[in-house]
């Protein structure tokens, strides 16, 4: 469905992309994931025909986002990072003007935003600049769908946006997949990756790896234990010179340890004893994909 | 013994026209806390850090931060506290050392103080390399160091983080939360809006604003057993979805 090949770009001295190879599959929803300044935007922008690679292509259904740039802006529904409603309209004027740019109706294709749109609909004659960041986001959404696209290219839809509008987002995209849309979207939020079919883990213009989130957290090569004491801060101080550490990162509540495969619960134990005297708890864990994005930002 | 306090607001209210932003609310920062300030998007927190900032005016309720008046002693305020989020930080076409200069000066110091803030802090952030290189030309993540270490360069009591971690990568992101830490071994308070749950779990006590009001405040243990959940995460889906 979407093709890219070895593309590159570059500002200056600064690489952008540098030689990025993806192909997504029709119905898949793909994530790209990784913080900002890794290049994700300048990816959209030459997936959307806005931006010429200076090498490498990209082609979308068959249509090279260069010389077919004209169907390629038809086939895709695209929602851009920056938000590019018109913020004078009303909800349903901004609605209506895309569809009309695309030679179609609200009414043609409402089935498609029809599960999006009803929570709008109550606000549909409020200007787009007085929506709160959650239905920003969705009226971009419908937008973006109402003529019907073949792919829909996300660019980091969820950023500044709370924890709950963000968890609604995702399931619309899953509500949206099981309609046969094949998705491609970027988020800099680790825990977005993991209701990805697949993600590319992009760090300086560069992939870190491709795979499906539960593969990525599987290759995670060390051991990694949780522990948990009353204060995280000196925890994590006091693991910092363990001699079997190969890293330790605080996670909210609690502290990821990671260590050689063969080393045993009591060996940290007895370590952490003779360094803290206050109570703590361990046990092993599961690597979850920001574990493995951290192993491999720190392998680069 | 009382706790000192450098946030103290009672039955704060912002209204434009009959719209309340911020209804009614009352609650206490302490000196040294890490106090984490959530809500869902529109939830009315960007009103409210307005109000403890001294950029707007309450409606009605009032309160102090950093002991001066939020209505009263607005100016008195902003020399008295930093502040820093992701949009407004640094000048990006002056370099590292003339943001801090230019921040300095702004805040009153005077050149020998500058001089040895600067020197403090790029031995800190490891970033003497880079000290004349142009803001525009340096990471994000190492930009929103450099603008928190100059948001506390006049040793503020208090400081104001309004997300500063957006989109800024896990490594650094638990870095910048080092220099938080180091902060508060400083002396100084932490108030911090944040997306990402993880970081309201570093936090010593949490509000979640909800529709104008605060919602829930305490602790995350507190939290975490009101509220039956495992993580923030839970928590705040709990409190946003009702």
């Amino acid at each position: 469905m979407i093709n890219i090949k070895n593309i590159k770009k570059s500002y200056g001295d600064i690489t952008a992309v540098d030689d990025i190879t993806i192909h997504v599959r029709k119905g898949q929803l793909f994530g790209l994931i990784g913080p900002d300044g890794a290049g994700k935007t300048s990816l959209f922008r030459m997936l959307t025909s806005l931006l010429i690679p200076d090498e490498g292509s990209a082609v979308i259904m068959g249509y090279d986002t260069v010389k077919d740039y004209r169907k390629v802006r038809n086939i895709l529904g695209y929602m851009p990072e920056r938000f590019s409603l018109y913020m004078d309209l009303s909800v349903e004027e901004n609605l209506n003007f895309f569809a009309t740019v695309f030679n179609t109706t609200i009414e043609e294709n409402y089935h498609l935003i029809k599960d999006i749109y009803k929570v709008l609909e109550p606000f549909k004659d409020r200007r787009a600049g007085d929506l709160s960041g959650g239905m920003k986001q969705k009226l971009a959404l419908c937008c973006a769908l109402i003529h019907k696209p073949e792919v829909l290219l996300l660019d980091e839809p969820t950023t500044g946006v709370d924890p709950v509008s963000r968890k609604e987002f995702w399931e619309m995209l899953k509500s949206l997949q099981t309609k046969g849309f094949t998705t491609f979207v970027s988020t800099p939020f680790l825990d977005d990756a993991e209701l990805c079919d697949e993600v590319a883990l992009i760090q300086d213009g560069k992939i870190l790896d491709m795979d499906s989130p539960q593969n990525i957290a599987k290759k995670y090569p060390h051991k990694l234990w949780s522990i948990s004491a009353s204060n995280n801060y000196k925890l994590l101080r006091a693991i910092g010179n363990y001699e079997k550490k190969k890293s330790a990162f605080a996670f909210g509540n609690s502290v990821h340890l990671a260590t050689a495969n063969e080393v045993e619960i009591e060996e940290i134990q007895n370590y952490l004893k003779s360094i803290i005297d206050y109570d703590f708890e361990i046990k092993p864990i599961e690597p979850n994909i920001e574990d493995a994005f951290m192993e491999l930002m720190k392998e680069e | 013994m009382e706790k000192e306090t450098v946030i103290e607001v009672k039955n704060l209210t912002k209204a434009y026209g009959a719209f309340k932003a911020v209804n009614d609310i009352s609650f206490e920062v302490y000196k040294g806390e890490i106090f984490g300030f959530l809500g869902a998007n529109g939830a009315g927190k960007t009103t409210a850090i307005k109000m403890l900032t001294g950029i707007i005016t309450s409606t009605s309720g009032d309160g102090s931060v950093a002991g001066y008046n939020i209505n009263k002693q607005r100016d008195k305020l902003k020399e008295n506290i930093g502040y820093m989020s992701q949009k407004f930080s640094l000048y990006e076409d002056l370099t590292l050392m003339e943001n801090v200069e230019f921040y300095g000066g702004i805040y009153g110091l005077s050149k020998k103080q500058i001089i040895d803030k600067a020197t403090l802090m790029l031995d800190r952030l490891h970033m003497n390399h880079i000290k004349d290189t142009l803001i525009s030309d340096i990471p994000l993540g190492w930009k929103q160091k450099i603008a928190f270490s100059v948001a506390i360069i006049h040793d503020p009591k208090i400081v104001f983080l309004d997300e500063p971690t957006s989109g800024v990568d896990p490594i650094t992101r638990r870095q910048f939360w080092d220099l938080i830490y180091q902060a508060v071994e400083d002396g100084i308070t932490v108030f911090v809006t944040t997306h990402y749950m993880d970081e309201a779990e570093y936090c010593d006590r949490i509000s979640m604003m909800v529709d104008g009001e605060i919602y829930a405040i305490g602790s995350l243990q507190y939290l975490l057993n009101k509220y039956d959940s495992k993580t923030m995460d839970e928590v705040f889906i709990k409190i946003a979805r009702g």
